[in-house]
């Protein structure tokens, strides 16, 4: 079989800060093929993010960098590539949809120079013709009245709109690949459909990979071919999207999978939720990071190895603590 | 006697002049919220929904006073919003839908939270600190935090600073912004639980905006739905989920994703272009954008909500409910 799109191995990445160096991604591996849709998931604070933010080497300067590992996309190293070579990537091999729109448009400028600023870049089209295709995009993410947005600053539109120019302006060079962080949760479930449906059909047109973020399960149950499962800074679980949710089988996977709020709830009761909060970075166990919330005192050996990550059945992966998995 | 309810609102407009043209005159208006009343009860909450950019935050800035309404009014326990900032943090405070927009990136966290206590002049430093440090454990962060600043944090942590900024001085009202959207499912359930305690702790009251209908449910007692800057039907929560009448309300139940990989998708495929409140269509907004067949005959009459079972009410256009 041919190379993937995306090939993550043991990729590390730290933050310096006055508490020392906290290692945010502590070891990943996973691989996006073309036209595929990847999920990744885990509790907030994981390192989701900061993943995103490592594939497309936008990691916050100077406190954020990759420790270790490779990204290797299109068959090309991204770790050591020099960040003007990156940014000739960005765009049109690989484009991000930010988590909080307002950290990355920039607010004083009208939505209609950001965006045209895109296409003239990389098209070297004329201004009338960044325009049209502007509008164009704008329609296509279902933003109404197109022309007067362009005309207008971020802080004027709805959280939602401002979410839909994030992926007008991420989709507009048609990417190989996708890298979507949490790009519908200020949208209603219709505009969302809408959303997911143009990623979708980019998906089929172009053989687009995506790696997709999101705290919707139902999201990744209807869209996704893979789901990949995160928790503090380690991949516990991956396997394709039937498979995890018939089939569950790190503790982390399985408290997540029951906390889904359910429509036929008794409403204003008590939520089930995972005992306990994840360590701070500063001080996680060497082993298995899920333990302390499953029951072990603090004594388990469970705690001081690090568990294996194996494929346990085809496609099936699993961080192997004998505490945490069945 | 009858209590007056704790937050009335009648015939809210929010409108936004829109400029353009060279000189960037005034060319139109951007009617983001057209005529919208509600009322609260102490102790209840009120889940808003409805489609992105139909008014949500707009009539939620509105009624914590952080925009002047064009026309109609905001009333607190049957008074006009209090014309003193400190008394009215008191009365409201605001959870914000992007983190990014709302916390100060140069204060740390500690001053964030505990800023309200410092201008209600509460407290000494240490126990200022103290009650800072409580409110990081009640949102699942560790103590450590308040030294640090906004960007060290991940997105859904951020989302947790401004709820503890929202609790700290135990308001009366809350509105709440897509407060949990950035949350993994068990610390959301974890905050909606915590939100759940406070309520019946001080008899909070919460209007609660989230595009998440399966929490929005959970947590509200009635719902009001919203389309291009109305309301469109309210209810009781369970009735509207299952009996919705308004076209806008049974399509957003049919498109909610299902947590299962091989359930069938059975959603209403909603066609047409999502209109602007800038330019308004005339008669009724969602039949002109589904192009309803009746859409005609909802020019013919004013559009206004009816009770339809006690406490129920839905939107009389023709063309959108049978
Ligand atoms: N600039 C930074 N400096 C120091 N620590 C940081 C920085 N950015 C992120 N972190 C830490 O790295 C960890 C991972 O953050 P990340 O933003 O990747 O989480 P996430 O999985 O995206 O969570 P969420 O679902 O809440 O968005 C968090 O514990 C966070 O505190
Ligand atoms: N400060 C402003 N100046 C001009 N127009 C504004 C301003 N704030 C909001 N609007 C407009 O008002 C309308 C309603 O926006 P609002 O943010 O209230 O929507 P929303 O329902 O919260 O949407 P979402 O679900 O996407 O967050 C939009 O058309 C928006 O462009
Ligand atoms: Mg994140
Ligand atoms: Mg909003």
């Amino acid at each position: 079989m041919s190379e993937p799109l995306l090939t993550v191995s043991n990729l590390e990445v730290g933050f310096t800060t006055d508490d020392g160096l906290l290692r945010a991604v502590d070891g990943i591996s996973f691989e996006v093929q073309a036209g595929q849709t990847v999920g990744l998931v885990g509790e907030s604070g994981c390192g989701k993010s900061v993943t995103a933010f490592s594939l497309t080497r936008l990691l916050p300067q100077p406190s954020g960098q990759i420790l270790g590992g490779s990204i290797r996309l299109l068959g090309r190293e991204l770790v050591s590539l020099p960040l003007n070579e990156m940014a000739k990537l960005r765009g049109e091999s690989i484009s991000m949809i930010f988590q909080e729109p307002m950290a990355a448009l920039n607010p004083v400028q009208t939505i209609g120079r950001q965006l045209g600023e895109i296409y003239a870049l990389h098209h070297t089209c004329s201004p009338p013709e960044a325009l049209q295709r502007s509008v164009a995009m704008l329609k296509k993410v279902g933003i109404p009245s197109p022309e007067i947005r362009l005309t207008e600053h971020p802080h004027q539109l709805s959280g939602g709109m401002r979410q839909r120019v994030m992926i007008a302006m991420a989709l507009a060079l048609k990417p190989a690949l996708l890298v979507a962080d949490e790009p519908t949760t200020a949208l209603d479930v219709t505009v969302q459909a809408q959303i997911l449906d143009l990623i979708s059909d980019l998906q089929h047109e172009m053989k687009m990979g995506v790696l997709l973020i999101t705290h919707d399960l139902g999201v990744i149950a209807q869209t996704c071919d893979e789901v990949v499962v995160m928790y503090a800074g380690r991949i516990v679980e991956r396997a394709p999207v039937q498979e995890l949710f018939a089939n569950p089988r790190h503790a982390y996977t399985r408290g997540l999978l029951s906390s889904i709020p359910r429509l036929d709830g008794t409403p204003k009761t008590r939520l089930p939720t995972i005992e306990g909060t994840v360590p701070a970075l500063s001080e996680m166990p060497v082993g298995c990071r899920f333990c302390m919330r499953n029951g072990a005192t603090p004594d388990s050996p469970t705690l001081f190895t690090r568990p294996e990550y194996k494929e346990v059945t085809p496609g099936h992966w699993l961080e192997l603590c004998p505490r945490c998995c069945t | 006697m009858v209590s007056p309810p704790l937050l009335n609102v009648t015939d809210l407009n929010v409108h936004f002049p829109v400029r353009g043209g060279v000189f960037l005159r005034t060319i139109g208006s951007c009617k983001a919220v057209d005529g919208v009343s509600l009322t609260l009860q102490r102790g209840e909450t009120l889940g808003i929904i409805g489609e992105s950019g139909c008014g949500k935050t707009t009539l939620g800035k509105a009624i914590v006073h952080l925009l002047k309404p064009t026309a109609g009014t905001v009333m607190f326990e049957g008074q006009p919003q209090h014309h003193d900032r400190r008394q009215r943090a008191r009365d409201f405070q605001m959870i914000f839908q992007d983190p990014a927009e709302s916390l100060n990136p140069r204060q740390t966290v500690g001053d964030i939270i505990g800023e309200g206590f410092v201008v209600q002049k509460m407290g000494t430093p240490n126990e200022r600190r103290q009650w800072v440090a409580a409110l990081l454990e009640k949102v699942g962060l560790p103590t450590s935090s308040a030294r640090k600043f906004p960007f060290e944090f991940s997105g859904g942590q951020r989302q947790r600073i401004g709820i503890a900024r929202a609790i700290a001085l135990k308001p009366k009202l809350i509105v709440c912004d897509e407060p949990v959207s950035a949350l993994d499912v068990s610390v959301q359930s974890q905050v909606l639980n915590l939100l759940m305690d406070l309520q019946k702790e001080m008899e909070l009251s919460y209007l609660f905006i989230s595009h998440n209908l399966a929490v929005v449910k959970h947590i509200s007692d009635r719902l009001a739905i919203m389309y291009l800057g109305k309301i469109v039907e309210m209810g009781p929560a369970e009735e509207l989920y299952r009996a919705p009448r308004h076209a806008y309300t049974k399509a957003l139940i049919s498109a909610i994703p299902e947590a299962d990989p091989t359930a069938p998708k059975q959603r209403i495929r909603l066609t047409g272009d999502i209109p602007s409140p800038i330019n308004p269509p005339p008669g009724c907004a969602f039949g002109h954008r589904v192009k309803a067949p009746r859409y005609e005959e909802s020019l013919k009459q004013p559009i206004a909500l009816k009770e339809i079972t006690p406490g129920h009410f839905v939107s009389n256009c023709p063309c959108c409910v049978e």
